[in-house]
């Protein structure tokens, strides 16, 4: 039972969250110069690291996407920022 | 000196205080250069020497494995093994899988103890019994035992299930594959080690990859915690760690890294003859030859390669357990662990070559590699000596990503992803 | 003569054991009145069937496990040294038959050379392992499960939080808990015991100038009244992740309780476990740990024996000794050391430099060899020395070292947040571990003051190595023998987790807490390795098994997963229907109480000719406002939306961005600025939260929200011919004809004092309106539609006649009548993937490769001959050269009750084009023959829409 920190709310239980995604995945647009691999390693492909990671997670309760540092393997929490404009 | 296993040698032996056993395998340092060099060693890298040698004639082969043999998900997932799968492909590799275990015991000398006592996998309503229907039908035609229970055959097979009506998940029948079982983890690693050993493979332990050595864009061989290794190909089975090493050699997979837990009760005399699997709960069990209640569930929320367990889950699994098997609350927790599982977008394995030449994968089988471990190291094998797909691994490529050909089990259910 | 009470309270509570009648004592553990009763044979081992006698006096018993009869309900594999004896217990030994003393199993032990480790890997293999896999089943096993024995649901989790949590409430413990307390830190104490004061209660000491118990007593008190918590009986089974500390309580007065403490700091004083040594038939009953016998002796009044042999290698047995001698037996004492400096009591006999040779008796000590000397005995004590209790240090990832000094493994790197102290770090001298705690609690001042000078504590290991004579037990549980270790040492099974493995060593019920330092020094020995190298296996929760139902706790029945209730429930209950769960939600799924064949058969004739009245309430209403909302609502759908005129409704998919249909359903244009997405029920969180996601991710928060408003509305449809009449006389102050109110329009009105929203749109194929109110108007609503309704004679509809009119229209539902990888143009709706401009979600993956095959599965109807439909779940099927194939499913099946004749629906490979064909449909081994339709079988001009 990790304890997450959200921006908005301090720290909660971890069943208040939600995983979003890895950091710094970006939409490839448009879809019709998008290649078939590049489409596929935006949906599919994850860099998936063993220690440090930098992660999106949703606060289910409040619905606020943020960004939290944490590390894989010993599950220690760096920290949380807010996705907000002229927050991040 | 007795190499054969047998009631007979067990006999001879007892008779002279088990002196005369020969190890199970040896303890070589690596040699400079193999023909082909396999990471991992797990149930499937272990299959795949096994089946280098058996079936191709490569006995210049070495498994390399990080820790202890078998200690991965070999040694700590919950030994389910079935192919009640939806999709052709999946039934054509979970199948061949299977059958190649029902002959295993005695191909290897070695009982891996299959139990085939069945699987039920339980529906909870009208929708559930619906999906059922469907996939006992896909089953029949793809040419696999699967038949469809009504609730009263779904309880004479479990007799302790919940049948109270203040259970939450009502038992409205089932699916049955009368094939599927279990087989003794650790015995299924240690049959392929000490069958590989005998043709002569080097089973290396403790001993950690570190990079890769590549020549011309090709991969020509491994770098390790005991030096240099060069090899005519590499083939990657180390399940939980697939990231990682892809890292190394350059590439990403589309894999991400989640703890699935497992549990067990104290051991108690037989009371449940089948593995049962609730959808509602999320929750499967069996009873160990040794008595215990083997519990599994859901994977953790947060990913991860902490071997560990968490709460939330635990008290999800048991409660659904609970709820299921209500008399099951008399029964203790002795123990639990976590496994690192490889958890793929459409929840089937990878099979085939990396983007780096001379590099093959065998990645990916998130939650069930246990019951493909003869048919991973039997298509690995054939990947890494004819450098083609076996027509049943052909499915499997990473290039399904791109291509957007997914097998997903799920989706044969209605589940969108 | 053997163990007996030497007080006088014999005890008042009866209690039987394999059937026959004992006393025992308010207090006493069943193990302790066991032996109060001079039982010696307690239970057999797992797979020799041996004889085995009490060993230890806590959680590190490995032998004396019991099922227990308490009114009428038994429990299995309870352990008889922590479980607390009540009146009228009916104990009964396990894995023995009829009695341990006298078990029909008792033969195995004969053939136990054939039965080595791991034997069964080497046969059973002809003619195969299912002839033998029930028999073996059979033997293996403890207790017994009690079939009738269906333990309640009632166990909370009780969550706190502290400064500082301390586990182990023996001298260490206090102390800890003392100083932290003084520093002003909140603090949790804990113990698994009844009573605080842990090795104090057991040892003459004094501190602070009371005697050791007293000292105990008056902390806990000093604790309590400065507010602090104390848990006895309470067991810390798990560390996990952020400091959480996983706690099992019993409670007499009420269910046992799992406490969730969050700490910022973890102080573990859990103490040490004595070992046994290792020797010749070393697991007799009437063979015990020397701690175990003081327990004994000093908290139940327990004499074990008359005449005592205690095997030592260590110096902290002689005080044992001295105890048991006061209390009036005859011991003498076996120290394997040559020389040594402990404190000799008077009059106490003691050989140097032997170890024990031969243990005498099977069911009971008689005499003990001893360097060759055979000593008349009924009790054997034994130290090996003490195993520190390090599991919890362990689970929060600490990494242990061997300290030679005193033969253990120790807390051998720093772990944040996690103190261990006392005899758990190795630390045994009284003045040493209080200064020790002292100091962990952060306290000020002094620490506590023992009395008297402490010699250091001695120990010369006598660690088990091969080539030994006789059978000597390292795990008494599971029947590992140092044999064993030396077997799997010989076949290459010498990590110590494949030693673990291999021979079951350390995975009995008690964890290996007596046997694997034995174990793993064994084979250090045999492989020449020391047992630094040779390591430890991995310590995981929980410390001592825990009941299912405490980690499990409340959420059982209907609190496992709580099911969505209807704000209607009541009413429609009342009206006879009959529920069923869709999609989490319960729903009426017909009324009356015929068959629900006929019912729903008659409800769906009956609106078709009258008009339907269906709660709707769980359908999803999400609200999208701002001046981005148009483009947000856009990028979420297939297709296009904000073109549409405000008060103009449209029907559409939503894509996963693997381009598969995730929901369907139809968005409401209330203003350039405010949209309602509808959902289906069960999609409603997940649709709020993509929508959420794509907000934050590509828009401006500020310019566009998303809220979700489905629980804030009851909404009730009205379909068939007469609805429109239905809702005229509801007086909701809107235009319903058709120029203003059109099909796929939507306006705002009144429903007596509250706002109203009404939806024209359809899911039956008749002219439908949904009325959507407030909550809590919701009754009132239905009780006007109804009373309107009486004299149109309405029907009401539960969801399996709206699942089966929909159907006759063809109207899909996501999930049913989709799989995961249908795509909008399987559904025959090609055109915003063909045409539309811009960016949504799953564009790109509408044209891969696999999005461009002709053989996908597309959705058709399907008709059949005769009056029985198909079984959804059926699939179609093709046979080529005798190899059959499926083609796809039957997702959707109904007798229409309208055309007289079976209708379905389902995914086909290259279904549009194959209109008109006929298929074969399988089903369990039976064929059918339907032909491809268009899904629509029921007015496909749209006619009735209007009607």
């Amino acid at each position: 039972m990790q304890l997450f920190s959200c921006p908005f709310c301090g720290p909660r239980d971890e069943t208040e969250f939600h995983f979003g995604a890895e950091a710094g995945n970006v939409r490839p647009e448009p879809a019709a110069s998008t290649s078939a691999e590049a489409w596929a390693d935006y949906l599919h492909f994850e860099t998936n690291p063993k220690g440090p990671s930098r992660e999106i997670w949703v606060h289910t309760t409040c619905g606020e996407f943020f960004l939290m540092e944490r590390d894989t393997v010993t599950h220690e929490v760096k920290g949380s920022q807010s996705l907000r404009r002229g927050e991040a | 000196m007795t190499r054969r296993y047998s009631a007979f040698g067990l006999l001879r032996e007892g008779l002279r205080g088990h002196t005369g056993w020969q190890p199970a395998w040896r303890m070589p340092d690596p040699k400079p250069a193999y023909d082909a060099v396999i990471i991992g060693g797990g149930g499937q890298g272990l299959a795949t020497a096994y089946y280098l040698a058996k079936n191709h004639g490569m006995t210049r082969v070495a498994v390399i494995e990080k820790g202890w043999l078998g200690g991965g998900n070999t040694g700590r997932n919950t030994s389910t093994i079935r192919s009640n799968y939806f999709y052709p492909e999946s039934v054509a590799l979970y199948d061949f899988s299977l059958r190649l275990y029902e002959g295993l015991g005695r191909e290897l000398n070695y009982n891996i103890m299959l139990s085939q006592r069945g699987l039920v996998s339980v529906a909870n309503s009208d929708a559930e019994m619906e999906i059922a229907a469907r996939t006992v039908n896909a089953m029949q035609i793809n040419g696999v035992d699967g038949e469809l229970l009504g609730a009263e055959q779904v309880i004479e097979k479990a007799p302790l299930l919940n049948t109270t009506d203040r259970a939450r998940f009502p038992i409205y029948g089932g699916t049955w594959q009368g094939r599927a079982g279990v087989a003794r983890h650790d015995a299924v690693a240690w049959g392929y080690a000490r069958a590989a050993d005998g043709f002569g493979v080097d089973i290396i332990q403790n001993c950690e990859v570190t990079g890769f050595l590549v020549e011309n864009g090709r991969c020509v061989g491994v770098e390790t915690s005991r030096g240099t290794i060069r090899a005519g190909a590499v083939g990657l089975a180390t399940a939980g760690q697939s990231s990682v090493l892809a890292a190394k050699a350059g590439f990403k997979l589309p894999i991400r890294s989640f703890a699935l837990q497992a549990m067990v009760s104290e051991p108690v005399k037989p009371c449940l003859d089948t593995v049962v699997l609730y959808p509602g709960t999320g929750t499967y069990l069996f009873q160990s030859d040794k008595g215990e209640i083997v519990v599994g569930g859901g994977l953790d929320r947060v990913l991860s390669y902490g071997h560990r367990g968490n709460p939330p889950m635990q008290t999800q699994v048991l409660s659904g357990l609970l709820e299921m098997f209500p008399s099951f609350g008399q029964l203790r927790l002795m123990r639990q662990w976590a496994g690192i599982v490889d958890v793929v977008p459409d929840s089937s394995p990878i099979i085939g070559p990396s983007p780096l030449p001379g590099l093959y994968l065998d990645c990916g089988w998130g939650t069930g590699g246990f019951k493909a471990i003869p048919a991973g190291g039997y298509l690995l094998a054939h990947l890494i000596s004819t450098g083609q797909h076996h027509e049943i691994s052909r499915p499997f490529d990473l290039d399904r990503f791109a291509s957007g050909r997914l097998i997903d089990e799920a989706a044969g259910s209605g589940i969108p992803h | 003569m053997s163990a007996r009470r030497i007080g006088r309270d014999k005890g008042t509570l009866s209690f039987t054991f394999d059937g026959r009648p004992y006393k025992g004592r308010e207090g006493d553990t069943i193990a302790s009145a066991l032996l109060a009763n001079g039982v010696k044979v307690v239970g057999r081992s797992f797979k020799y069937h041996r004889p085995r006698g009490i060993w230890g006096a806590w959680s590190e018993e490995p032998n004396a496990l019991v099922d227990v009869t308490v009114g009428g309900h038994s429990t299995p594999n309870l352990r008889a040294t922590t479980e607390y004896l009540r009146d009228r217990m009916a104990v009964r030994s396990v894995n023995a038959s009829p009695s341990a003393v006298a078990d029909r199993h008792g033969y195995l032990d004969r053939f136990a050379r054939f039965l080595p480790a791991g034997f069964y890997y080497k046969t059973f293999l002809w003619p195969d392992w299912h002839l033998f896999e029930p028999r073996i089943r059979a033997m293996a096993g403890l207790g017994r499960v009690d079939p009738q024995n269906h333990p309640a649901a009632d166990n909370p989790f009780i969550n706190a939080h502290c400064d500082v949590l301390v586990v182990g409430a023996g001298p260490a413990g206090l102390a800890a808990a003392m100083s932290a307390s003084a520093a002003g830190k909140s603090v949790v104490l804990v113990d698994d015991h009844a009573e605080a004061g842990g090795s104090l209660l057991q040892r003459d000491a004094e501190i602070d100038g009371v005697p050791g118990p007293q000292w105990a007593a008056d902390c806990v008190a000093a604790l309590q009244a400065a507010g602090q918590r104390v848990l006895l009986r309470a067991t810390a089974y798990g560390i996990y992740d952020h400091n959480l500390a996983c706690i099992w309580q019993r409670r007499d007065w009420a269910p046992d309780a799992q406490w969730r403490i969050r700490a910022k700091q973890i102080i573990v004083a859990a103490g040490a476990i004595e070992r046994p040594l290792v020797f010749p038939d070393n697991d007799r009953p009437g063979v015990m740990s020397a701690d175990a016998a003081l327990f004994y002796l000093k908290r139940h009044d327990i004499l074990v024996g008359d005449r005592i042999v205690l095997a030592t290698n260590n110096d902290g047995a002689y005080a044992v000794a001295a105890a048991l001698q006061k209390a009036g037996a005859k011991v003498i004492v076996a120290d394997t050391r040559k020389s040594f400096a402990a404190e000799i009591a008077r009059g106490l006999q003691v050989k140097q430099g032997v170890a024990v040779e031969a243990v005498h008796g099977t069911n009971g000590v008689e005499a003990v060899t001893v360097g060759g000397m055979r000593l008349e005995a009924d009790c054997l004590l034994v130290s090996g020395g003490y195993t520190p209790t390090v599991h919890l240090f362990c689970q929060a990832l600490g990494k242990l070292r061997f300290d030679e000094a005193i033969a253990a493994f120790l807390p051998g790197n720093p772990v944040p947040g996690m103190t261990v102290i006392g005899a758990a770090n190795g630390t045994f001298g009284l003045a040493a571990l209080l200064a020790e705690a002292h100091s962990a609690g952060d306290g000020a001042g002094e620490p506590p003051r023992s009395a008297g000078d402490e010699p250091p504590f001695r120990i010369e290991p006598a660690w088990p190595a091969g080539g030994a004579k006789g059978r000597q037990w390292i795990d008494f549980q599971n029947d590992v023998t140092l044999k064993d270790v030396e077997l799997a040492a010989r076949e290459n099974f010498r990590s110590v987790e494949h030693l673990k493995r291999y021979t079951t060593l350390g995975m009995a019920t008690d964890q290996g807490k007596t046997s694997n330092m034995n174990g793993l020094a064994a084979m250090a020995a045999i492989t020449g390795r020391t047992i630094a190298e040779t390591g430890t296996t991995t310590y995981r929760p929980p410390f001592t098994p825990v009941p299912l139902t405490v980690v499990a706790g409340r959420r059982r029945g209907e609190l496992f997963n709580p099911m969505r209730r209807l704000a209607l429930e009541n009413a429609h209950r009342a009206a006879g229907a009959a529920f069923r769960e869709y999609g989490g939600w319960l729903r009426p799924a017909w009324f009356g109480s015929g068959s629900a064949f006929d019912e729903i058969q008659r409800e769906a004739r009956q609106s078709r000719e009258t008009v339907g009245i269906l709660d709707g309430s769980p359908l999803g209403k999400i609200e999208v406002m701002g001046p981005d909302a148009g483009a947000l609502v856009d990028f979420n759908s297939y297709n296009t939306i904000s073109t549409l005129k405000p008060g103009r409704i449209r029907y559409g998919f939503m894509l996963t961005e693997n381009g598969v249909v995730y929901d369907d359903g139809v968005v409401a244009k209330v203003a350039d600025d405010h949209y309602i997405v509808s959902c289906s029920s069960g999609h409603v969180a997940g649709v709020t939260m993509r929508l959420e996601e794509w907000r934050q991710d590509r828009f401006d928060p500020a310019r566009v929200v998303v809220h979700n408003s489905t629980p804030q509305w009851a909404t009730l449809t009205a379909t068939g011919p007469n609805s429109k009449k239905l809702l005229a006389e509801l007086g909701l102050g809107i235009d319903l004809s058709d120029e203003a109110l059109p099909h796929m329009a939507f306006a705002e009105g009144r429903f007596q004092d509250a706002p109203a929203r009404v939806a024209r749109v359809s899911f039956t194929g008749d002219r439908s309106y949904e009325i959507s109110v407030p909550t809590g108007r919701a009754r009132a609503l239905l009780a006007a539609m109804a009373e309107i309704g009486w004299g149109l004679d309405a029907v009401l509809l539960g969801s399996e006649a709206l699942l089966l009119l929909r159907a006759e229209k063809g109207y899909l539902i996501a999930g049913k009548d989709t799989d995961g990888t249908t795509m909008p143009h399987d559904l025959g709706v090609s055109g915003p993937r063909d045409k539309r401009q811009g960016e949504y979600v799953g564009k790109r993956s509408l044209f891969t490769e696999e999005a461009m095959r002709d053989d996908r599965k597309q959705f058709v109807g399907l008709t059949v001959d005769g009056r029985e439909p198909l079984a959804t779940g059926a699939h179609g099927a093709e046979t080529n050269s005798g190899k059959r194939r499926s083609l796809g499913y039957v997702t959707s099946s109904y007798f229409s009750p309208t055309l007289q004749r079976p209708i379905a629906l389902g995914l086909i490979e290259r279904g549009q084009s194959r209109m008109g064909e006929e298929v074969e449909i399988f089903h369990l081994g039976e064929i059918r023959r339907a032909r491809i339709t268009a899904p629509c079988a029921y007015d496909p001009e749209g006619a009735r829409l209007n009607g």
